[in-house]
Protein backbone atom coordinates (compact mmCIF):
# COMPACT_ATOMS: atom_id res chain seq x y z
CA UNK A 1 0.00 0.00 0.00
CA UNK A 2 3.08 2.62 0.84
CA UNK A 3 4.86 1.85 -2.27
CA UNK A 4 1.47 2.36 -4.44
CA UNK A 5 1.15 5.32 -2.64
CA UNK A 6 4.31 6.82 -2.75
CA UNK A 7 4.64 6.36 -6.44
CA UNK A 8 2.05 8.75 -7.13
CA UNK A 9 4.26 11.03 -5.33
CA UNK A 10 2.53 10.97 -2.10
CA UNK A 11 5.15 10.49 0.70
CA UNK A 12 4.40 7.87 3.37
CA UNK A 13 5.56 6.11 6.61
CA UNK A 14 4.85 3.14 8.24
CA UNK A 15 4.23 1.75 11.84
CA UNK A 16 6.14 -1.71 11.75
CA UNK A 17 5.15 -4.39 14.37
CA UNK A 18 7.69 -6.85 12.61
CA UNK A 19 10.92 -6.03 11.88
CA UNK A 20 11.36 -9.05 10.01
CA UNK A 21 9.00 -8.41 7.66
CA UNK A 22 9.55 -4.72 7.04
CA UNK A 23 12.90 -5.31 6.14
CA UNK A 24 11.97 -7.92 3.96
CA UNK A 25 9.16 -5.66 2.22
CA UNK A 26 11.56 -2.60 2.63
CA UNK A 27 9.02 0.19 2.25
CA UNK A 28 9.94 4.01 2.34
CA UNK A 29 10.14 5.14 5.69
CA UNK A 30 8.77 2.54 8.73
CA UNK A 31 9.77 3.18 12.31
CA UNK A 32 9.81 -0.09 14.36
CA UNK A 33 7.69 0.34 17.30
CA UNK A 34 8.26 -2.09 20.80
CA UNK A 35 5.49 -3.16 21.14
CA UNK A 36 3.30 -6.18 20.88
CA UNK A 37 0.75 -7.45 17.80
CA UNK A 38 -2.45 -4.99 18.21
CA UNK A 39 -0.97 -2.59 20.08
CA UNK A 40 1.24 -0.65 16.86
CA UNK A 41 0.49 2.97 19.46
CA UNK A 42 1.84 1.29 22.51
CA UNK A 43 -1.20 1.16 25.38
CA UNK A 44 -4.97 1.88 25.57
CA UNK A 45 -5.84 5.77 26.75
CA UNK A 46 -1.78 6.49 26.82
CA UNK A 47 -1.75 9.51 24.76
CA UNK A 48 1.72 10.34 25.84
CA UNK A 49 3.27 7.34 24.20
CA UNK A 50 0.43 7.63 21.29
CA UNK A 51 1.93 11.01 20.31
CA UNK A 52 5.50 10.30 21.10
CA UNK A 53 5.09 8.01 18.50
CA UNK A 54 3.16 9.64 15.94
CA UNK A 55 5.74 12.40 16.40
CA UNK A 56 8.12 9.92 15.65
CA UNK A 57 7.28 8.54 12.61
CA UNK A 58 6.13 11.89 11.15
CA UNK A 59 9.54 13.20 11.55
CA UNK A 60 10.88 10.45 8.92
CA UNK A 61 9.12 12.49 6.55
CA UNK A 62 10.82 15.10 7.26
CA UNK A 63 14.31 13.27 7.28
CA UNK A 64 16.76 13.84 4.31
CA UNK A 65 18.34 10.43 4.83
CA UNK A 66 18.24 8.44 1.39
CA UNK A 67 15.13 6.29 1.06
CA UNK A 68 13.57 3.63 2.45
CA UNK A 69 14.46 5.34 6.32
CA UNK A 70 13.67 2.30 8.86
CA UNK A 71 14.53 3.61 12.44
CA UNK A 72 13.26 2.27 15.78
CA UNK A 73 10.89 4.16 17.82
CA UNK A 74 12.86 5.42 21.04
CA UNK A 75 10.91 6.19 24.09
CA UNK A 76 11.98 8.94 26.43
CA UNK B 1 9.15 -5.08 19.07
CA UNK B 2 6.98 -8.53 18.18
CA UNK B 3 9.03 -11.15 16.56
CA UNK B 4 7.73 -13.78 14.27
CA UNK B 5 8.66 -16.37 16.81
CA UNK B 6 6.59 -14.89 19.26
CA UNK B 7 3.47 -15.49 16.92
CA UNK B 8 1.22 -18.54 17.04
CA UNK B 9 2.46 -21.62 15.08
CA UNK B 10 0.32 -21.53 12.36
CA UNK B 11 1.10 -18.25 12.19
CA UNK B 12 4.54 -18.01 12.39
CA UNK B 13 4.84 -20.58 9.70
CA UNK B 14 2.85 -19.05 7.49
CA UNK B 15 4.96 -15.75 7.87
CA UNK B 16 8.46 -17.31 7.12
CA UNK B 17 7.36 -19.03 4.08
CA UNK B 18 5.47 -16.14 2.61
CA UNK B 19 6.71 -15.25 -0.86
CA UNK B 20 6.05 -11.03 0.40
CA UNK B 21 5.14 -8.60 -2.73
CA UNK B 22 7.18 -5.62 -2.93
CA UNK B 23 6.33 -2.89 -5.62
CA UNK B 24 9.31 -0.29 -6.91
CA UNK B 25 8.70 2.97 -4.76
CA UNK B 26 12.09 3.93 -6.15
CA UNK B 27 12.97 6.77 -6.06
CA UNK B 28 9.87 7.59 -3.60
CA UNK B 29 8.48 11.15 -2.86
CA UNK B 30 9.27 13.84 -0.70
CA UNK B 31 7.03 16.29 1.44
CA UNK B 32 6.47 19.55 -0.61
CA UNK B 33 6.44 21.87 2.86
CA UNK B 34 6.98 20.78 6.57
CA UNK B 35 4.54 18.43 8.07
CA UNK B 36 3.44 21.53 10.26
CA UNK B 37 2.12 22.99 7.17
CA UNK B 38 1.02 19.66 5.32
CA UNK B 39 -2.20 17.58 4.80
CA UNK B 40 -1.94 14.58 6.17
CA UNK B 41 -4.42 10.95 5.74
CA UNK B 42 -4.20 8.14 7.89
CA UNK B 43 -4.52 4.37 6.58
CA UNK B 44 -5.52 1.89 9.11
CA UNK B 45 -5.17 -2.38 8.32
CA UNK B 46 -7.33 -3.11 11.45
CA UNK B 47 -10.72 -3.77 9.36
CA UNK B 48 -12.26 -0.87 10.92
CA UNK B 49 -15.63 0.04 9.75
CA UNK B 50 -18.61 2.33 10.16
CA UNK B 51 -21.74 1.12 11.83
CA UNK B 52 -23.20 1.50 9.10
CA UNK B 53 -20.95 0.07 6.65
CA UNK B 54 -20.75 -3.40 6.09
CA UNK B 55 -17.90 -5.57 7.52
CA UNK B 56 -14.99 -6.62 5.70
CA UNK B 57 -15.74 -10.41 4.70
CA UNK B 58 -13.42 -12.95 6.48
CA UNK B 59 -14.87 -15.84 4.29
CA UNK B 60 -13.25 -14.26 0.72
CA UNK B 61 -10.16 -16.73 0.16
CA UNK B 62 -7.00 -14.70 0.07
CA UNK B 63 -8.71 -12.02 2.35
CA UNK B 64 -11.07 -9.13 2.08
CA UNK B 65 -9.35 -6.39 -0.31
CA UNK B 66 -11.98 -3.94 -0.08
CA UNK B 67 -11.54 -1.07 1.82
CA UNK B 68 -13.89 1.51 3.45
CA UNK B 69 -13.85 5.20 4.31
CA UNK B 70 -13.58 6.74 7.65
CA UNK B 71 -14.64 10.79 7.33
CA UNK B 72 -12.02 12.79 9.84
CA UNK B 73 -14.86 14.10 12.18
CA UNK B 74 -16.25 10.39 13.07
CA UNK B 75 -16.29 9.54 16.89
CA UNK B 76 -13.36 6.73 16.86
CA UNK B 77 -14.79 5.05 19.67
CA UNK B 78 -18.11 4.19 17.23
CA UNK B 79 -15.85 2.09 15.10
CA UNK B 80 -16.66 -1.18 14.73
CA UNK B 81 -13.55 -3.90 14.03
CA UNK B 82 -13.77 -6.20 11.67
CA UNK B 83 -10.22 -7.44 11.76
CA UNK B 84 -10.22 -10.72 14.13
CA UNK B 85 -6.72 -12.97 13.72
CA UNK B 86 -4.90 -15.06 16.78
CA UNK B 87 -2.39 -13.32 15.84
CA UNK B 88 -3.32 -10.25 17.80
CA UNK B 89 -4.70 -9.39 20.91
CA UNK B 90 -7.57 -7.16 19.86
CA UNK B 91 -8.47 -6.10 23.86
CA UNK B 92 -6.67 -3.02 23.47
CA UNK B 93 -8.40 -1.26 20.36
CA UNK B 94 -11.84 -1.90 21.71
CA UNK B 95 -10.38 0.30 24.77
CA UNK B 96 -9.31 2.72 22.73
CA UNK B 97 -9.99 3.21 18.95
CA UNK B 98 -6.39 5.29 19.52
CA UNK B 99 -4.09 2.54 18.99
CA UNK B 100 -4.73 1.16 15.45
CA UNK B 101 -6.59 4.13 14.14
CA UNK B 102 -4.78 7.55 16.04
CA UNK B 103 -7.04 9.96 14.75
CA UNK B 104 -7.42 11.96 18.09
CA UNK B 105 -4.31 12.36 18.90
CA UNK B 106 -3.45 13.73 15.24
CA UNK B 107 -6.50 15.93 15.71
CA UNK B 108 -4.64 17.42 18.85
CA UNK B 109 -1.29 17.90 16.37
CA UNK B 110 -3.93 19.66 14.02
CA UNK B 111 -4.44 21.92 17.08
CA UNK B 112 -0.79 22.20 18.56
CA UNK B 113 -0.08 23.69 15.27
CA UNK B 114 2.52 20.37 14.59
CA UNK B 115 0.49 19.16 11.55
CA UNK B 116 -1.26 20.99 8.84
CA UNK B 117 -4.77 19.42 8.48
CA UNK B 118 -6.22 16.26 8.26
CA UNK B 119 -7.58 15.00 5.56
CA UNK B 120 -12.03 14.95 4.98
CA UNK B 121 -11.40 11.14 4.93
CA UNK B 122 -9.61 8.19 6.18
CA UNK B 123 -8.99 4.89 4.85
CA UNK B 124 -9.33 1.32 6.81
CA UNK B 125 -8.45 -2.11 4.90
CA UNK B 126 -8.49 -5.47 6.27
CA UNK B 127 -5.27 -6.86 7.68
CA UNK B 128 -3.48 -10.56 7.03
CA UNK B 129 -4.35 -10.47 2.83
CA UNK B 130 -2.26 -13.89 2.01
CA UNK B 131 -3.21 -13.22 -1.90
CA UNK B 132 -2.58 -9.32 -2.50
CA UNK B 133 -2.50 -9.12 -6.34
CA UNK B 134 -6.03 -7.69 -6.37
CA UNK B 135 -5.11 -5.14 -3.41
CA UNK B 136 -2.03 -3.91 -5.12
CA UNK B 137 -3.44 -4.01 -8.84
CA UNK B 138 -7.00 -2.82 -8.40
CA UNK B 139 -7.91 -1.39 -4.39
CA UNK B 140 -4.06 0.40 -3.68
CA UNK B 141 -4.13 2.67 -7.20
CA UNK B 142 -8.02 3.66 -6.50
CA UNK B 143 -7.34 4.77 -2.46
CA UNK B 144 -3.88 6.44 -3.97
CA UNK B 145 -5.89 8.42 -6.58
CA UNK B 146 -8.33 9.54 -3.93
CA UNK B 147 -5.79 11.01 -1.95
CA UNK B 148 -4.30 12.58 -4.91
CA UNK B 149 -7.89 14.05 -5.63
CA UNK B 150 -7.79 15.21 -2.08
CA UNK B 151 -4.82 16.72 -2.70
CA UNK B 152 -2.90 14.90 0.48
CA UNK B 153 0.40 15.52 1.27
CA UNK B 154 1.51 12.57 3.47
CA UNK B 155 0.19 9.25 4.73
CA UNK B 156 0.44 7.83 7.65
CA UNK B 157 0.08 4.19 7.79
CA UNK B 158 -0.33 1.64 11.11
CA UNK B 159 -0.72 -1.82 10.92
CA UNK B 160 -2.05 -3.98 13.45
Amino acid sequence: MASVIEKTGIPTVCLSLLREVSEKVKPPRALFVPFRMGYPLGKPRDPTTQLAVIRAALTLLEDSAPLPILRDFESS
Amino acid sequence: MARLKDLPLAHRLFMQAYRYRTVDWSPGAQLARPISGSKLALITSAGLHLPTQPPFDKSIRGGDFSCRELPSDIDIQSLLIAHRSSAFERAGALEDRNLVFPLERLRELVDRGEVGSLNHRHFSFMGSISAPSRLIAEKAPAVAADLRLDNVEAVLLVPV
